[in-house]
């Protein structure tokens, strides 16, 4: 068996310290060390993309990555996107455009789409399918999933328009 | 009072019931990762468990060493059927009437096979331990065609020999050999070949529906805790019907039912693939015996492609006969059904087959008949109804193949074909020729609407410019327009015809109502992503006049929940729908009395109004169901018991036959396979709409499974009977890159039977649209004489019907 | 899918890297996103007893662009290549063939570095670095070397990088004239049934240069220098670019799998690259 390594990692804007074996999945880490349980695991082998988080900028498949490789990096799950009380726009757009059914890739799509507009605040409908093509929905069938996130991207860019 | 300002309008749109696309219930705690799935539960000591599984296909086991694994730091068990035996848990019966190996008990039958189960303190130490467990196996020959088994000398199930000569019965009667597994036979043999011998035209053709899976984004799990303090067991799981599981565990493991508490938390995802119980589920129960803490199995996804629950692989030899005017005179249909090394297919009892006996589909066949053999190969168990009600998506497979066939035959269009043929609307219910009873129908108004939506003569118009095109070499793609009328039949179902394992197929619900004028109601299903927490509050609030915002939807806890059979085969609306519109009535009619006695007339001169009750040619006088319900908890009322609470078990007189029109028109690239969906219409008629949001977000995502299964989806296996397609790579899922949008409509023709008209609808997408999709291919060659290709339509086997038919020149 | 345990380094500079690798033999494996090699390691069918994480290894970052030759830092990310503004105009078949490489979360992971140094068949950027006639810088105990694209590449998984070294960086002229990668697969994510890499020159009608490789069609990546010649001198009209197609076919040796018999690839690859022809001599 591995030493157990000294790990920093800042996640939702917490600092966290803890040993861990290198080998252990960021994904483990996050559900089962720091109880966050929003990102899923769905393939394992980084097709689906239910584990994405943010990870210092780069939307990341954490089942493929190794909580050595994130030591102290700056992690973003579901849980930090938003909050009941101030809940991100994808967040309740995706609940208006009935953007999800069964939920198991929900917090990886809405971390991966918060990311998407970030990069690209006025994305076509096919950017993002193309942008969001790493992550697999079963229920959807994505029709409503690119709806909530072209109309959370129209009123982002509202919001951002009347606060100028 | 605010209530006088208001219009009835106002009241009906105030409770957001039937008819309205009401916003989810369950998405806030969705969208912000607060949804419970089972591998998020966590309790205090909890192990986890591995398994040790099979390379080979076919092969005794020899031994099992498991003394490396032990002596690993972090290991506390390793089971094998040898422990299980005592306690008689190596083998555990399966849904179809025959038993399965827990573990492997002297010989593995499918690749992947449960070995051994490693017990450890957290999921790394489980799988460093399985990679020391050392099984000696010694291979035998491996059976991956059902065809060759049924010829076979090598026989895979030694258990179901019996002791002479003659091979004892199954579960579903005599076998005639030892790979066999039943004859099912249902319809007029002597008179449908007599009809086939006589008739103007037959088509006959093989129509192979392959191997594939449900492959929920959630693989499946379990977390069992046994309180040895209290003698409780406690079973968290992706259980599509905790009920049924709670029952069969008490059968099998012997503790009594009432200490057994199961729980489905959220699941992602079902769609059949956990309906079946597992190998995992027991080993999971049989260690937190043993251990006397929680353990946890949940497996990945390779083991869930190619261990739990395969769907389909169906080969159906049709005949189809007609007139030469086109009217269908007959069907015969012989299936060869791969059921893999157990038959632990869920249909209910008396249908080995499940309802592959809708076979007739959308059109008035007068004779028919079905047999179906079931087959042992070795290959994974299952034979789940992914997305579908029992096999019903097999039969509309073939009965939309076969009557594209036949319109090839007769050089017929086929939607004038179809049209021909359809029950009429004058002729419900239909008596089928296979035994059932269709319950409402408009399919001519419904076929026309989806011919018109998408210009269908100018389609057909533009398809012959594209042959000519083609064949004038201007262009290399090819326009295929997919047909499908389909049939469905659901919500199993009536208890005198529908069990599973015994258990009568009724669901159930049971509604208590709060002082206050809000309420709790509870069912015996579970949602997987269907929203019931959202469309059974809005059945309920048009039953009993309470918004559906202030009633609370609870499933999945047996200790909680009444009685039921769960959720699949689109079974939710049309059974437990129903229970709950029954419900709600026992509810409106105790409320009709106090409304009587409060507002001092007799119970007939009130009647229900949206959110009250008035009195008859008074209106201005009436008690809200807000007013009632407090007045039923605090109020003395002569004759009447406090309190407000029903419960209604429901066991429907017939099945649901939703029905559909769907027409895909696509693009195909002759050289390299590729397609393209340029347009996908889809008609859907579920009866009565309870949620028309919910309905479009279920046909989207029906029809996306019904796009991967029937363009490139399967589960493959080599002559090994190694599995070919056991990660995401090689088992297709689209992503929104390759997924097209949908166009959605509807006509409404409502169950008469059902309380409030519904039919279900999950189900339907993925029953219409594999053929949709299929035809669609099959229709893009037909102008080269293309008649039948085996799905699924990928790349290469696209490219293979080309050349074959001698298009690349 | 759990990876087998192992010791973990994550040096800082190339010196690190090479001692680790010295010290370690067999035994140690670099890793630049991981992507390739986690899953196999999580599927127990790669033992790294010491993985060595490249990630801090500043030197081999960033993308230069000078004097007509673009060179690539191993941990160039394919993301990075899509996102480069000066690589879009210098070399924009590097974005094209970024683009259609995984998904969008693998992107940013995926690196030019692991990509070309793995030796996997299925990656497409071994192709493209055919095609573009790259260098590939190799760093071991000895120093540092340049091994050509085209001589890099022996069988699957096997190439002439020592055990103990690593590769560094990539660069090339950047390509003049038109450039197109044609990739047919299954769907987002997957390996190319076929795919084929373009660069030419059009002078006066006339193609003056032209250079084609090959992705997923043979155990390493095809260059096929009698296709690219059957372009030169001719206008690239349907016999020439069957000439090219021809001779293609004579360089690739597809296997069947689960992507397809061989005829079908065979008829993909020359569909893919005439495809690509067309695209690139539109462009030139």
């Amino acid at each position: 068996m591995s030493n157990k390594m000294h790990i920093k990692l800042n996640v939702n804007g917490e600092d966290h310290e803890f040993l861990a074996e290198p080998r252990e999945l960021l994904i483990h880490t996050l559900r089962e060390r720091l109880n966050l349980t929003g990102p899923h695991v769905g393939c394992e082998t980084s097709h689906c993309g239910a584990c994405t988080v943010t990870i210092d900028g780069k939307s990341v498949k954490s089942c493929t990555m190794f909580v050595a490789q994130a030591n102290g990096a700056e992690v973003t799950t579901i849980e930090g996107i938003g909050s009941p009380d101030a809940l991100h726009v994808l967040q309740e757009s995706f609940r208006e455009h009935h953007g999800l059914q069964c939920g198991f890739c929900t917090p990886g799509m809405i971390t991966r789409a918060s990311k998407l507009l970030e990069e690209n605040p006025n994305p076509t409908e096919e950017e993002v399918r193309f942008g969001m093509a790493g992550n697999l929905c079963r229920c959807t069938g994505y029709q409503n999933i690119v709806k909530s996130i072209l109309a959370a991207a129209a009123e982002l860019n509202a919001v951002k328009e009347a606060a100028q | 009072m605010k209530d006088e300002v208001q219009t009835r309008e106002d009241r009906v749109a105030g409770l957001k019931g039937l008819g309205c696309s009401r916003k989810r219930v369950e998405d806030a705690r969705f969208t912000q990762g607060k949804g419970n799935y089972v591998d998020d539960i966590k309790l205090p000591g909890m192990l986890h468990g591995d398994f040790v599984r099979s390379p080979y296909a076919h092969a005794r086991v020899v031994s099992i060493n498991a003394e490396a694994a032990l002596a690993l730091d972090g290991v506390v068990a390793v089971i094998t059927a040898k422990d299980l035996e005592p306690l008689g848990l190596h083998w555990m019966p399966t849904l179809a009437g025959d038993k399965q190996m827990v573990l492997a008990d002297g010989k593995v039958l499918f690749q992947g096979q449960e070995v051994a189960f490693v017990v450890a303190k957290d999921r790394y130490v489980a799988a460093d331990a399985v990679e020391l467990v050392e099984v000696e196996y010694e291979e035998l020959p491996v059976l991956t065609d059902p065809f060759e088994a049924l010829k076979s000398d090598v026989v895979l199930r030694e258990d179901l020999l019996g002791d002479g000569d003659t091979l004892p019965d199954g579960a579903h009667g005599p076998r005639n050999h030892p790979n066999h597994i039943f004859t099912w036979e249902v319809g007029d043999k002597d008179a449908t070949e007599q009809v086939l011998s006589e008739a103007d035209v037959v088509a006959e053709e093989m129509v192979y529906y392959h191997r594939t899976h449900p492959c929920p984004l959630e693989t499946c799990g379990s977390v069992a805790s046994m309180d040895k303090v209290n003698g409780k067991l406690t079973l968290y799981g992706t259980f599509q019907a905790p009920h049924a599981i709670r029952t069969v565990v008490s059968l099998i493991s012997g503790i009594e039912e009432h200490n057994i508490r199961v729980i489905s938390p959220d699941i992602g995802g079902g769609f059949g693939n956990k309906v079946g119980a597992y190998a995992g589920y027991v080993c999971s129960v049989v260690a937190s015996i043993v251990t006397g803490v929680p353990v946890k199995w949940v497996e990945d996804r390779m083991e869930n492609l190619m261990t739990t629950a395969f769907a389909r692989d169906y080969w159906m030899k049709g005949k189809i006969s007609a007139t030469k005017d086109g009217k269908i005179t007959g069907l015969w249909c012989h299936t060869t059904a791969d059921h893999g090394g157990f038959d632990a297919c869920a249909d209910p009892t008396k249908f080995p087959a499940g309802f592959m006996n809708i076979c007739t589909g959308s059109y008035d066949i007068p004779t028919a008949f079905l047999s179906v053999d079931g087959v042992y190969t070795n290959k994974a168990p299952g034979g789940v109804a992914y997305r579908c009600s029992f096999r019903v998506t097999e039969a509309a497979y073939f009965i939309e193949r076969m009557i594209e066939v036949l319109a090839i035959e007769l050089n017929m269009d086929a939607a004038e074909l179809r049209r021909i043929n359809f029950i009429r609307k004058d002729q419900f219910p239909y008596q089928s020729a296979l035994g059932w009873e269709y319950d409402s129908g408009d399919y001519h108004t419904a076929w026309d609407k989806a011919l018109e939506s998408v210009g269908y003569e100018a389609l057909r118009a533009e398809q012959a410019q594209r042959v000519e095109d083609f064949k004038a070499g201007k262009t290399r793609k090819l326009l295929g327009i997919g047909l499908t009328h389909f049939t469905e039949i659901v919500g199993a179902g009536p208890v005198k015809n529908c069990d599973i394992l015994g258990l009568g197929m009724f669901d159930s619900c049971e509604i208590r109502i709060h002082p206050t004028g809000s309420a709790i109601a509870r069912l015996g299903t579970i949602s997987q992503g269907q929203g019931h927490a959202t469309t059974f509050a809005q059945i309920l609030a048009s039953e009993i006049g309470l918004p559906a915002d202030s009633i609370t939807i609870e499933e999945g806890d047996t200790d909680t929940a009444p009685y039921g059979l769960g959720t699949y085969g689109s079974r939710s609306t049309p059974v437990a729908g129903a229970a709950t519109a029954m419900a709600g009535r026992k509810i409106r009619a105790k409320a009709q009395m106090i409304a009587a006695y409060l507002l001092e007339v007799h119970d007939n001169d009130v009647e229900f109004d949206v959110d009250r009750f008035v009195v008859k040619g008074a209106p201005e006088r009436f008690k809200t169901m807000k007013e009632i319900a407090f007045a039923a908890y605090n109020q003395a009322i002569p004759g009447i018991e406090p309190g407000l609470e029903a419960v209604s078990y429901y066991d429907p007189p017939n099945m649901t036959y939703p029905f559909g029109a769907y027409i895909c028109v696509m693009e195909i690239d002759v050289d390299t396979g590729e397609h393209e969906i340029r347009q996908f219409y889809a008609l859907d008629d579920c009866g009565t709409r309870i949620n028309p949001m919910i309905i479009e977000g279920q046909v989207h995502g029906g029809l996306t499974e019904a796009l991967a299964i029937a363009m490139g989806q399967e589960i493959a296996y080599d002559e090994l009977g190694n599995v070919k397609t056991g990660t995401l790579m090689d088992f297709f899922l689209p992503t929104a890159w390759e997924t097209p949008n949908y166009t959605t409509d509807h006509t409404e023709t409502p169950s008469p039977h059902h309380p409030i008209g519904a039919k279900g609808v999950g189900e339907s997408p993925n029953v219409g649209g594999v053929p949709a999709f299929s035809n669609a291919v099959h229709d893009a060659f037909r102008a080269f004489g293309l008649r039948q290709s085996h799905m699924p339509h990928d790349h290469w086997r696209i490219w293979k019907t080309a050349n074959d038919l001698g298009l690349h020149g | 899918m759990i990876p087998a345990a192992f010791d973990y380094y994550r040096p800082n500079d190339v010196k690190g890297v090479i001692a680790l690798l010295n010290e370690h033999g067999d035994d140690a494996r670099v890793m630049a996103g991981g992507h390739s090699l986690i899953p196999m390691m999580k599927l127990r069918m790669a033992e790294v007893p010491h993985l060595i994480d490249l990630q801090d290894v500043v030197a081999l970052k960033g993308i230069a662009i000078g004097g007509g030759r673009i060179t690539l830092g191993a941990l160039v990310t394919q993301h990075e290549l899509i996102d480069h503004d000066g690589l879009a105009q210098t070399a924009p078949i590097l974005r094209e063939t970024a683009r259609q490489i995984a998904d969008p979360q693998v992107r940013y992971m995926g690196t030019v570095g692991g990509n070309v140094a793995n030796g996997d068949p299925g990656n497409d950027m071994p192709g493209l670095m055919q095609c573009l006639n790259a260098d590939f810088t190799l760093v071991g105990p000895d120093g540092e070397r340049t091994v050509a694209a085209r001589d890099f590449y022996e069988a699957a998984y096997m190439t002439a990088r020592e055990d103990d070294e690593i590769l560094v960086g990539v660069s090339f002229d950047a390509p003049k004239g038109g450039q197109a990668y044609e990739k047919q697969k299954r769907k987002i994510g997957d390996y190319a049934t076929a795919a084929a890499a373009v660069v030419l020159t059009k002078e006066n009608g006339t193609c003056t240069s032209a250079s084609i490789a090959m992705t997923n069609l043979s155990d390493i990546p095809v260059f096929s220098q009698d296709a690219s010649d059957a372009l030169i001198g001719t206008s690239v009209e349907d016999n020439a670019i069957r000439a090219a197609v021809a001779a293609m076919l004579k360089d690739i040796d597809p296997v069947e799998d689960n992507r397809g018999p061989v005829a079908f690839k065979q008829h993909a690859a020359s569909i893919i690259l005439t495809r690509a022809i067309k695209s690139a001599w539109d462009r030139a």
